[in-house]
């Protein structure tokens, strides 16, 4: 594999900034990626904004029995997720800045530790699946009736139905994620990226943060809102 | 077409989580306070700031170019049509329709009863 480390004050060949042929500069290749990246996310925004749209509009049609699933759900346990995110969100950031910086040893250990935060975070979620299944309360696969509101029994469960699949949807993006790290961790160990070439890391880490972005709803909207009654 | 080449400081980065944190901890205590309808109001008030803050600087937004800022402003508009349009549309259906003087009911315009 060639060498790509670009000497300090020499002008990085084309091979090293992976400059192609239909960009006139590294600069505008980055800007049209980021433009892709971006249209990307959107789509991705579009996706999860369907599911918070039906949120919204049976939560709008019934208030009670949604507000009465709010005790199932586990707010310790949500908050410390959310908390995992935004400190995997920070190290992702960190990465980007290490590639940035031609830093390998920390661009390295940031992606490190961003993985381990996303792998904390997916198995926290999986025991509160699991809390899910044992209380009977996952729709069409273990639904035991509800029994402390027997009245709300048929329409709590489009809730938790939405819970699971928003938050399922959350957690697919989070493997997917997790893949993308990987794949980033094997090219920064094989010095592929430095200040000249750093796009994967920085596209990979729009992604990261936009999953982050989708949680900071999520948390609220499942978890907090009506749990105190 | 400058942006790609920012480097965000340390200090910048790490005042972002801290203050991601306190707000996770804000929206955690608040919602314990029985504020009624307030309740999600402020819930997606502070969920919005934060996910701005992740846009604007995690993400960089901030340093990118007009057109990619233009895409996400873009994007955020059609978010709000799919889900203002779809939300005003189901929760107005029970409203009461009221005959008018000029409805002249079945088969030309809504039943008058």
């Amino acid at each position: 594999m060639a060498e790509t480390i670009v000497p300090v004050g020499e002008e990085p060949s084309a091979e090293a900034t992976h400059l192609r042929h239909h960009f006139a500069s590294p600069e505008q290749q980055m800007d049209a990626a980021t433009l892709g990246m971006w249209t990307f996310l959107i789509t991705e925004v579009l996706f999860f904004g369907g599911m918070f749209a039906s949120y919204a509009v049976y939560r709008n049609i019934y208030p009670e029995a949604f507000a009465s699933t709010s005790q199932y759900m586990n707010v310790i346990l949500g908050g410390t997720n959310t908390a995992v995110l935004i400190c995997s969100s920070l190290t992702m950031a960190l990465s980007v800045r290490a590639a940035q910086l031609s830093q390998r040893k920390p661009l390295i250990w940031f992606l490190i530790l961003t993985m381990i935060f996303g792998s904390i975070f997916l198995v926290i979620k999986g025991f509160e699946y699991h809390d899910k299944w044992v209380e009977g309360l996952v729709p069409g696969l273990h639904w035991g009736g509800y029994p402390e509101h027997p009245e709300f029994a048929h329409h709590a469960q489009i809730l938790f139905f939405l819970y699971f699949c928003m938050t399922g949807m959350h957690a697919l993006h989070m493997v997917v994620g997790l893949g993308l790290l990987t794949y980033l961790l094997v090219q920064g160990v094989r010095r592929v990226f430095h200040a000249s070439y750093f796009a994967p890391v920085e596209m990979i880490g729009l992604y990261w943060h936009f999953v982050d972005i989708v949680w900071i709803f999520l948390f609220p909207l499942l978890y907090l809102i009506g749990h105190r009654r | 077409m400058t942006g790609h080449s920012h480097i965000p400081k340390v200090g910048t980065l790490v005042a972002v989580w801290a203050a991601l944190v306190v707000l996770t901890g804000v929206t955690s205590a608040v919602s314990y306070i029985e504020m009624g309808e307030f309740n999600i109001i402020v819930a997606l008030l502070i969920a919005v700031t934060k996910a701005s803050l992740v846009v604007w600087i995690f993400m960089g937004v901030r340093f990118t170019t007009s057109l990619t800022k233009l895409f996400v402003v873009a994007g955020l508009v059609w978010l709000s049509i799919l889900i203002l349009l779809t939300y005003s549309d189901y929760s107005s259906r029970n409203w009461t329709y009221q005959a008018q003087p000029w409805s002249q009911g079945p088969g030309n315009g809504p039943a008058t009863k």
